[in-house]
């Protein structure tokens, strides 16, 4: 697959004269190539963000370990001890259930009655909440506690977590399916744009071969073409990527306090590169496809 | 040894049709010979095994000491640098120019610009076209046509030309003007193989004969005559 210098124009001159020769065709597989690269760029995107707001979601639950409502004061401690003592815990606070229930009240506007109404009895328990170094050990750290003596419940937004990471599988199987259908409508018009040049060129690839051509001096025009049209469809798609998602981060301003934004250039620049080289395969492999058929033999 | 040698070739294309079977052919350098026989008896099927268009369902075929049907794919095009090919239908590309329909064999196989030109005009020269080089097929006469595409065959200076019908869309006349050409290209060093069904022609060129039919030898002769209906 060695291309001499002195053919290489005339490769470089046969595939741009097959794309201007069908440049409806070529306009269309570019078209199409751009869409489904865009298309696989936002999900990256997309997919990236939901993971991060998902890590930084992780990193900032606390568990609160809730204990027995008749649990003495003097266990509580005892408890709030052993917790501390577990590895990878970094900080316990116990917040007893005079407080809780201060906190509470407030939270319901400060009424009184919340007393009164539940009988004078304080219904709710002492709870600890329990920080870990790191987030990944939550679960574990959630379960030995779990485990001790007069605790009644661990609740670490676990839910919260799992759901999203739920989302997020699924996100990327519907986008993974999307792309996959959406790549495949570009390779496809790839190799019916170039299908055309062959066929146009079909008795000329034939006498290629008998004055004994290789096959690659017959494949590189088709290939550059493949190329051609897989690299400007990317090349429009992580352009508009790439502004488009830098517009995102400017323009969000003061929304990004609620759902932060991945601001990352070395992420986004790969990701966009990807792009390319991802339409840059669609393209090369389009190519050689639609022009195996004819080398046959 | 001989140059191009066929030991017990077979050729079946499927489901179950024997274009060749079990035929042993030897020809030598410099031959020129005629491969005769009715439609269907294997001589265009010859022809394609012998440019490995096809290969050998059974059986061997040799070409200078090298067994052709185990070439690799990527040395097949470096065979079909030695064999050049004439076809009844001249196959020239329309929209080029002689001179551009005969250049194209060389640039394809990346010679460089500096050579094509003169040995373009060489070629032309020898099948009798140098002041034809600037028109297109369709401006030529049939014989005419047949010539370029000889010359585009035998540009790259074949040690074999190998030719299917090339007088079969030709009057006679024009069909005598070319069985010369190609003898003088015979003469010249270039083992000729043409297969025909004009039996006149092979008549009056007292070859070498070989005949066919239903993919078997029938006829060897040394200077032969057509007549396999005789």
């Amino acid at each position: 697959m060695v291309m001499k210098l002195r053919t290489a124009g005339y490769f470089f001159r046969q595939a741009a004269l097959s794309l201007w020769r069908n440049i409806w065709m070529s306009l269309a597989s570019v078209a199409s190539v751009a869409i489904s690269m865009f298309l696989l760029g936002a999900f990256l995107l997309l997919v990236f963000n939901v993971n991060y707001i998902a890590a930084n979601l992780q990193s900032n639950v606390e568990i609160a370990v809730f204990l027995q409502v008749d649990t003495p004061r003097q266990v509580a401690y005892q408890v709030r001890d052993q917790v501390k003592a577990m590895p990878g815990v970094t900080e316990v606070t116990l917040v007893p259930k005079e407080e809780g229930l201060k906190q509470l009240s407030q939270q319901f506007g400060g009424q009184e009655e919340l007393l009164e109404a539940t009988g004078g009895v304080n219904p709710l328990p002492d709870y600890l909440r329990v920080r870990v170094a790191v987030p990944e050990t939550i679960h574990e750290v959630a379960r030995a506690i779990a485990n001790l003596p007069g605790v009644e419940k661990v609740n670490y937004g676990q839910e919260v977590v799992e759901r999203l990471f739920a989302v997020v599988r699924w996100l990327r199987w519907l986008g993974a399916g999307i792309i996959f259908v959406l790549g495949l409508g570009a390779l496809f018009l790839i190799i019916i744009t170039i299908r055309l040049t062959v066929y146009s060129r079909r008795r000329e690839i034939s006498i290629m071969k008998y004055v004994g051509a290789t096959d690659w001096f017959i494949r590189w025009p088709f290939f550059l073409e493949g190329l051609f049209l897989g690299l400007v469809g990317s090349g429009c798609a992580a352009l508009t990527v790439y502004t488009g998602y830098n517009l995102l981060l400017t323009r969000a301003g003061a929304a990004r306090v609620f759902i932060p934004l991945l601001n990352d250039r070395g992420l986004l620049l790969n990701s966009v590169l990807s792009l390319v080289a991802g339409g840059a395969l669609v393209g090369a492999l389009g190519s050689l496809l639609s022009i195996r058929r004819f080398l046959k033999a | 040894m001989s140059f191009i040698q066929f030991y017990n070739v077979t050729k079946v294309y499927p489901p179950n049709i024997t274009a060749l079977d079990d035929l042993s052919v030897k020809i030598d350098k410099g031959e020129f010979v005629f491969l005769v026989g009715p439609s269907g008896a294997g001589k265009t099927t010859f022809i394609r095994l012998l440019f490995r268009e096809e290969t050998p369902t059974r059986g061997q075929i040799l070409i200078g000491g090298r067994s052709i049907a185990r070439l690799k794919r990527s040395e097949v095009p470096f065979l079909r640098r030695n064999i050049g090919i004439v076809f009844q239908d001249f196959r020239l590309l329309p929209e080029w120019t002689v001179f551009e329909n005969v250049a194209f064999a060389l640039r394809v196989i990346e010679v460089s610009p500096r050579e094509i030109k003169p040995r373009v005009e060489k070629a032309l020269e020898r099948v009798g076209l140098s002041n034809r080089a600037r028109m297109f097929p369709h401006q030529l006469s049939g014989g005419e046509q047949q010539r370029a595409a000889i010359a585009r065959a035998i540009v790259n200076n074949p040690r074999i030309l190998v030719a299917d019908e090339p007088t079969g869309n030709l009057d006679p006349a024009t069909s005598r003007e070319i069985m010369k050409l190609l003898e003088e290209i015979n003469y010249q060093g270039t083992t000729v193989i043409m297969a025909t069904h004009a039996w006149d022609i092979v008549n009056s060129m007292r070859k070498r004969v070989i005949a066919l039919q239903q993919g078997r030898l029938v006829r060897d002769d040394r200077e032969g005559a057509y007549g396999y209906e005789a």
